[in-house]
C-alpha cells in the first residue's frame, strides 16, 4: 500500500514542519503577479552566532530543490544539508566565523508559503491555486526575514544556480544592503535552453495522472523531472567516467528495458528519493520563477542599470563544464557589472563536475570563496 | 616590488581609479590599493593568477585583454596599465587603441628590443636573441611584436598619441628619455615606461 505509506510520512512531515524556525511576515507584499499577501510564513534556519555590531551575516540562497537546511543533518528528511560541502565551521563558509542564514525560498515546500502549505481562506492545501511566484518575490520575503534578524547590512549574499539569481536580484532590490555578492553559475536571464528543461519537467509532473488526484501525488513524474535534470546538472565527461557503459549487477545486457546500465540505475535511485522530499507542485512554481527571471528586462533592456547603484564587491565564479549556466552567460553578469563601475572580480574555476560543482568538492572553488569572503571581512573589519 | 613597478607606481597619483591590465599576481595592485588608496580594477588570462588575486581582496576579472576590453566604459579609469605585455597581443595596436580610450592616461611598458646584448646576440650569434627580460626561445615565446624604445616612439608620434612622460630602466636606474639621448637609451635601456594618452 504504497499510497498510505506516503500519506503516513507525509503527516510525519507535516508535524515536523511545525518545529522548525519559521518568521510569519505580518506586513503585505505585493507579489509580482499582482496578488497581495499577508501573514506568510518563511521558514528558516541560522549557522553561528551574530556578533555584536551585527557586520558577520551571511545570506545563503538555496537553488531549485534546496531548502533551508544548507548543512548539518536536514531535521525533515534525515539527509545531510545541500552545501555542507561548503558551510560549516572552518569550511569555506566559516560558521565560527560568520553566521549564515538561509531561508526556504516562497513557493518551496519546507514551510515557506508554498502549495504545499494550507490556504487559510479555504482551509485546503494550496496545490495549483498558489500564485505564480517570481525570482523577485522570492528575494522580497528574504528580506523581511533579514529585517526582523536585525540586520542591516549582510557581509555576503551568496548562491549557485537559483540562489545565484536570487543573489543578482536581491543586488538589484537593495543596492547598499551588503558589502559583498557571490553569484555562482548562474544567468541573469532564463535561456531557451533552461526554459526547455524546465518545461520537460513540468510536463512530466502533469502528465502523470496522479497529478490532479487529491490525496496523491504524482511521484512517478516527479521523479522523471528530476532524472532529466539531473542528467544536465553533470557533464558528459564526468557521466562517463563516473559511469561509463557499465552494467548493473549483471554481466552481460538482459535484452528487456529493466535497468541494465549503471547510470539508468543510478537516475532511477536519483528520481525515487527525490519524491520523498520535495513537492511536485513546489517543483512547478520553482521552476517557473526560474524561467520568468529576466533581470536584464526588468531594467528595460539594459542589465548594467540593474546595478547601477550596487555598493557591493561582487565576485563572480562559473564552472568550466557548467552547459547549464555556462561561463558566457556569468560572463554576461560580469560585463554589465563593468559597463556600470562595479567592483566585481571573476573566475571561472576549472571542474569537470559540471553544473553541479557548486554542491560538490572542488577545492579551487571552496578557496575562492573562503578566501574573497575573508579579505571582504578583513576589510570592513579595518 | 620589482624596480619596475615602483616606477609606474610613483606615476600613479593617490586615490585614483587604475585598471591593471595582464595584472599577474596582484604585486602592483595590491601597492597601489594599500599604499595610495587607489581603487584598482584588474583583467588577467591565468586562472591561478586570478585566485590568487581574489583571495588578496583584489577585484580581477579572468580575461584576454584582446577580447575583454571592450566592455570597459570610455575614460572610465584615471590610469591603465600594461606592463611587458603589448608585444604578446596579436593585435597591440587595436589593444593600444582601447586602453586609450578606457584610461584618462595609460601606462605601457616594453622590454627593448633595441638593447645592446639582444643586438649583439643576433649579430654575432646569428640566433634569436635569448637576455635575462626575453627568456624564451624563438618557437615557444609569447612575444609576437617585438619593438624598440625608438619604434614605440615612431608608433606613437605616427598615430597621434601624445606621450606625457618617457622613462627608461637601465641596469635597474631609472632615468628619462629625451629626443636627445633617445639614441643611447635604445642601446642601453632594457625596459621603457611611458605615459601616454
Amino acid at each position: 500500500m504504497p499510497g498510505l505509506a506516503g500519506l503516513f510520512f507525509c503527516l510525519i512531515m507535516n508535524s515536523e514542519l511545525k518545529n522548525i524556525k519559521k518568521l510569519i511576515v505580518d506586513k503585505s507584499l505585493e507579489l509580482d503577479c499582482g496578488k497581495i499577501i499577508k501573514n506568510f510564513p518563511v521558514a528558516y534556519e541560522t549557522y553561528g552566532t551574530l556578533n555584536k555590531n551585527k557586520d558577520n551575516a551571511i545570506l545563503a540562497f538555496h537553488a531549485l530543490t534546496g531548502d533551508q537546511f544548507c548543512t548539518n543533518i536536514n531535521p525533515i528528511t534525515k539527509r545531510e544539508g545541500w552545501w555542507k560541502t561548503a558551510v560549516g565551521p572552518e569550511k569555506a563558509i566559516d560558521t565560527n566565523k560568520y553566521f549564515v542564514i538561509c531561508a526556504n525560498v516562497i513557493g518551496g515546500c519546507m514551510g515557506s508559503y508554498g502549495p504545499k502549505e494550507t490556504n487559510p481562506a479555504t482551509n485546503k492545501l494550496f496545490g495549483t491555486t498558489f500564485p505564480v511566484i517570481t525570482i523577485r518575490d522570492m528575494v522580497k520575503a528574504q528580506k523581511y526575514l533579514i529585517d526582523h534578524l536585525g540586520i542591516k547590512k549582510l557581509l555576503a549574499i551568496i548562491g549557485g544556480s537559483m540562489g545565484g539569481m536570487q543573489v543578482l536580484q536581491f543586488a538589484a532590490l537593495y543596492p547598499d544592503m551588503s558589502y559583498s555578492a557571490i553569484p555562482i553559475a548562474c544567468s541573469a536571464s532564463h535561456s531557451a535552453q533552461n526554459i526547455a528543461l524546465n518545461e520537460l519537467g513540468r510536463q512530466a509532473i502533469m502528465a502523470d495522472p496522479n497529478w490532479k488526484k487529491e490525496n496523491a501525488s504524482p511521484d512517478k513524474g516527479l521523479a522523471v523531472a528530476r532524472m532529466a535534470a539531473h542528467i544536465t546538472y553533470l557533464s558528459k565527461k564526468s557521466l562517463e567516467e563516473k559511469f561509463g557503459r557499465k552494467l548493473q549487477d549483471k554481466e552481460s545486457l538482459k535484452f528487456s528495458f529493466d535497468a541494465d546500465f549503471q547510470i539508468e540505475s543510478y537516475l532511477r535511485y536519483q528520481g525515487s528519493s527525490f519524491v520523498d522530499r520535495f513537492d511536485a507542485n513546489s517543483y512547478l512554481y520553482i521552476t517557473r520563477a526560474m524561467d520568468y527571471f529576466d533581470l536584464e528586462k526588468q531594467f528595460k533592456g539594459k542589465l548594467s542599470l540593474a546595478f547601477k547603484n550596487t555598493k557591493s564587491k561582487f565576485c563572480v565564479i562559473s564552472f568550466s563544464s557548467d552547459w547549464l549556466y555556462p561561463t558566457i552567460e556569468n560572463k554576461e553578469i560580469v560585463i554589465a557589472l563593468n559597463t556600470c563601475g562595479a567592483n566585481v572580480g571573476f573566475v571561472e574555476i576549472n571542474s569537470d563536475k559540471g553544473h553541479d560543482s557548486f554542491l560538490l568538492d572542488v577545492p579551487e572553488f571552496l578557496k575562492t570563496v573562503r578566501e574573497f569572503l575573508n579579505s571582504t571581512y578583513n576589510e570592513i573589519k579595518k | 616590488m620589482k624596480k619596475e613597478f615602483e616606477v609606474i607606481s610613483q606615476i600613479i597619483k593617490n586615490n585614483k581609479r587604475v585598471l591593471d591590465v595582464g595584472c599577474g599576481d596582484g604585486t602592483l595592485m595590491e601597492y597601489l590599493k594599500n599604499n595610495q588608496q587607489n581603487d584598482v580594477r584588474g583583467l588577467e588570462p591565468q586562472k591561478e593568477f586570478v585566485q590568487k588575486c581574489i583571495s588578496k581582496g583584489l577585484s580581477v576579472i579572468e580575461g584576454d585583454a584582446e577580447k575583454e576590453l571592450s566592455q570597459f566604459q570610455e575614460k572610465s579609469f584615471d590610469y591603465v596599465v600594461l606592463s611587458q605585455t603589448l608585444q604578446a597581443f596579436f593585435n597591440p595596436e587595436e589593444v593600444l587603441n582601447h586602453l586609450l580610450r578606457i584610461g584618462k592616461q595609460t601606462i605601457v611598458s616594453i622590454p627593448n628590443f633595441g638593447y645592446w646584448k639582444v643586438r649583439l646576440h643576433l649579430l654575432f650569434k646569428g640566433t634569436m636573441p635569448i637576455t635575462k627580460n626575453l627568456p624564451n626561445e624563438w618557437y615557444n615565446t609569447p612575444n609576437l611584436h617585438m619593438c624598440t624604445i625608438k619604434d614605440f616612439v615612431n608608433f606613437c608620434n605616427k598615430k597621434n598619441i601624445k606621450i606625457d612622460k618617457s622613462m627608461c630602466l637601465t641596469n635597474e636606474k631609472i632615468s628619462e628619455i629625451t629626443s636627445k639621448n633617445m639614441g643611447s637609451k635604445n642601446i642601453f635601456s632594457q625596459l621603457g615606461i611611458f605615459l601616454i594618452e
